[in-house]
């Protein structure tokens, strides 16, 4: 009997720095030396690289696929791989020890995939592979077939809304921009995916940049726009170099440059690379960055619909966004509006990260419960510790408590206790994260973020920043509280832009569910959750230390003593509570309260 | 100046000139060409394009990507990102430190060989804490992983 085999091997930044590069090698080896591509039992044998498949905690992830029969098997070594060709491939016997169990199918199960479709499955670098899952379809659709005002209007109706952070209506913005006079227009992809704990945009470009640039390209017609841009942070080298592999590759099919579809309609992307600065995730401060100034942001109006790159009107949509396009192109609106919650329709795309069991990107219709994303899909909290909090939206987000576990996840939902989605990244906390400590880390980055141009933000985000750090190191006065309070509420008020509009959210949000750790901190000097070292004291639990030595050496300040294999002792007068010795220990003898 | 570092930013100029002046992408250029923004390039092609020294200096410290100082022969670069803070990147920063034997804000070894830096988030969560050097990626890491990794680098 003829079989047909596929190998799918994950080949995102994830799989990569697990090793899948050597995985890939060794399974071209082993397959080239059993003499696989002349074994007459086989037709065909594919050997591909897949972009992110969502579950990076197992990584490196390979399918094996025979007569459609798909196996997937987790944390693969290359040593692993003369056994899975051996048995499986040419034996047609799964190697049971080494498949996924029922978590993987769990996690994939509860999702709700548009964007996530193709992503895992096809080979990114490759144009055909994406042709086969019907692309530039869409493209073709909407050039030949439909108006530009009908794009704009089936966008309009479908209910899309900006991916990226603030959920304005997608197709209202395009219409704007449409409306706009002008002998040019430019529609930029916001790649400047500056939130940390936020991956989606990497993924989606390093396993399927096409999409991305289909959804360009409907976008440039429904507007009237020649030129793109993708804006993309230099920080993401593989997805920089796909992503310009697929332009070159679009280019030679024709999907760009002049005259495309035989439509008379032109239409190429530039790709500009971000410098290093998360207030150019702006949209003023984007356009500044492209025309090469320093990114500030500017007041608005005039919005960039009307006037923008180079001063002409300018679209500027998240990776995705443009992503969702194509898709609602093809199976239409309605479609795209029978998913998600009253007023946020479609899918969004997170990325699941911190102190959860199953870490990696998911996509959840909209107005799935926290509860839900966390424990159906995340496999719930990692280790046996306690949930504590569950942090959305970034530096410009707030974090979640227990209470709130069951609030649906969309746009007005998250706002409405105070945090919000932006981009999509959700990081879990559990009891051993001090929210105190959480809130100076989000203003430690926006302050250093803070672009500088207005008093609120450049000031108030140094002030904010200044008592949390004090109130982590003890010195923490009554009144505090309040001040902070105060002066959040002065900042998100009178910023210029969404950076510092947002930026107090972290310290609100903590204040408002977690205000007994604050308290706690400044009134009894003490961190609940034990991570502010300044509030903790060190000593050695006598019966369990053995005088290895370990601790003794890792102190700076040699406020440890004791004779070898005998119980070592702290000098409480001279320890500065780095914590040196607590991370040295093996024994878990070092203990911090 | 030495004469190669002129041809190279006569170079830059030259390529500079059909694409608008843009300031970010001359930075770039002269951050690829001679692995930092060396003040006399700038003063060099601030003459040249009649661009202010100013605003050069302006764009190049507002970016993270430009560096006003040689960098060393290995970058590493730790995730600062929310969830490699959860998962403890500070002690990987402080124990490289000490293995790197850097003081005090030095960022790069006195012998050239080594800079270390950190970044808002590679965006490689799921495995964190990440540490990159060069351009390979380092994921779930811990301070004595990282100083072994680091080891393949030293000569």
């Amino acid at each position: 009997m003829d079989r047909k085999i596929t190998i799918k091997v994950c080949m995102g930044t994830g799989g990569i720095a697990a090793g899948a590069e050597q995985v890939m090698q060794a399974l071209k080896d082993e397959l080239d030396g059993a003499g696989i591509k002349d074994a007459t039992f086989i037709e065909k044998c594919r050997l591909q690289k897949v972009g992110c498949r969502g579950f990076c905690a197992r990584d490196v992830l390979v399918d094996i696929t025979i007569d459609g029969e798909t196996s997937t098997y987790q944390y693969v070594e290359e040593g692993m791989v003369p056994r899975l060709v051996r048995e499986h491939v040419i034996g047609g016997e799964p190697v049971q020890d080494w498949l996924v169990g029922d978590d993987y199918h769990v996690f994939h199960e509860n999702q709700e995939k548009i964007i996530l479709q193709d992503l895992g499955k096809i080979d990114p670098e490759s144009i055909a592979d994406y042709l086969e899952v019907e692309g530039y379809r869409a493209a073709r659709k909407a050039l030949t077939e439909l108006s530009a005002a009908e794009v704009v209007e089936t966008l309009k109706r479908s209910g899309l809304r900006g991916r990226g952070g603030g959920g304005f209506p997608a197709g209202l913005k395009w219409q704007y921009c449409a409306a706009s006079e002008a002998d040019q227009r430019y529609i930029i992809c916001n790649a400047d995916e500056g939130d940390p704990g936020a991956f989606m945009d990497r993924s989606v470009i390093e396993g399927n940049p096409h999409a991305v640039i289909e959804g360009m390209i409907i976008g440039g017609y429904a507007i009237g726009a020649n030129l793109g841009y993708v804006y993309i942070r230099a920080e993401y080298p593989l997805a920089v170099d796909r992503l310009k592999a697929a332009l070159t590759a679009a280019r030679d099919k024709g999907f760009l440059g002049d005259n495309l579809f035989g439509t008379g309609f032109s239409f190429d992307i530039k790709v500009k690379l971000g410098a290093g600065a998360f207030v150019c995730g702006e949209e003023t401060a984007l356009i500044a960055s492209i025309e090469g100034d320093r990114g500030m942001p500017r007041a608005k109006p005039p919005f960039p619909a009307h006037k923008g790159l180079w001063g002409k009107p300018t679209i500027i949509n998240n990776v995705e966004t443009l992503a969702n396009v194509p898709p609602i192109i093809n199976k239409g609106a309605d479609w795209f509006a029978s998913m998600g919650s009253e007023t946020s329709k479609g899918t969004k795309v997170i990325a699941l990260t911190g102190k959860i069991r199953n870490t990696g990107l998911i996509e959840i219709p909209m107005g799935m419960t926290l509860k839900e994303i966390i424990y159906d899909i995340g496999g719930g909290i990692e280790g046996d510790r306690l949930f504590k909090a569950v942090q959305t939206g970034g530096p410009s987000g707030g974090c979640i408590p227990q209470q709130h576990i069951d609030l649906p996840v969309d746009y007005e939902g998250l706002q409405s206790i105070g945090s919000m989605m932006g981009s999509g990244g959700m990081v879990v906390l559990d009891e051993t994260d001090c929210m105190v400590a959480i809130a100076k880390f989000f203003l430690t980055f926006t302050q250093e973020e803070s672009c500088g141009k207005c008093v609120p933000c450049r000031i108030g985000t140094k002030r904010l920043l200044e008592i949390l750090t004090r109130i982590t190191e003890g010195e923490g006065k009554r009144g505090d509280i309040e001040l902070l309070q105060e002066l959040a509420e002065d900042v998100r008020d009178a910023s210029l832009c969404g950076l510092g509009m947002s930026a107090p959210n972290p310290v609100l949000s903590t204040i408002k569910y977690f205000r007994h750790e604050y308290e706690a901190h400044i009134d009894q000097k003490r961190c609940p959750a034990k991570t502010c070292n300044a509030l903790l004291t060190f000593f050695i639990k006598e019966h369990r230390c053995v005088g290895c030595g370990m601790c003794l050496r890792a102190c700076g300040v040699q406020a440890i003593s004791g004779e070898k294999k005998q119980p070592h002792l702290i000098d409480q007068d001279k320890c500065i509570r780095c914590g040196a010795c607590f991370d040295a220990c093996k024994f878990h003898a070092v203990l911090k309260e | 100046m030495g004469k190669s570092i002129e041809h190279v930013l006569e170079k830059i100029y030259q390529k500079s000139k059909g694409h608008g002046e843009n300031t970010i992408a001359i930075l770039q250029d002269i951050q690829d060409g001679l692995g930092y923004i060396n003040e006399e390039a700038v003063d060099w092609m601030s003459k040249k394009t009649g661009i202010a020294t100013a605003k050069f200096y302006g764009v190049a410290t507002f970016y993270s990507q430009f560096h006003l100082n040689p960098r060393g022969k290995n970058i590493v670069t730790v995730c600062s990102g929310t969830v490699c803070h959860v998962k403890g990147a500070q002690k990987i920063i402080s124990r490289l430190k000490a293995d790197l034997q850097l003081k005090g804000d030095a960022q790069t070894t006195r012998d050239m060989q080594f800079t270390l830096e950190n970044v808002n988030c590679v965006g490689a969560c799921s495995i964190a804490p990440v540490v990159t050097v060069n351009e390979k990626v380092f994921g779930k890491q811990n301070p004595d992983s990282m100083v072994k990794n680091i080891k393949a680098y030293k000569e």
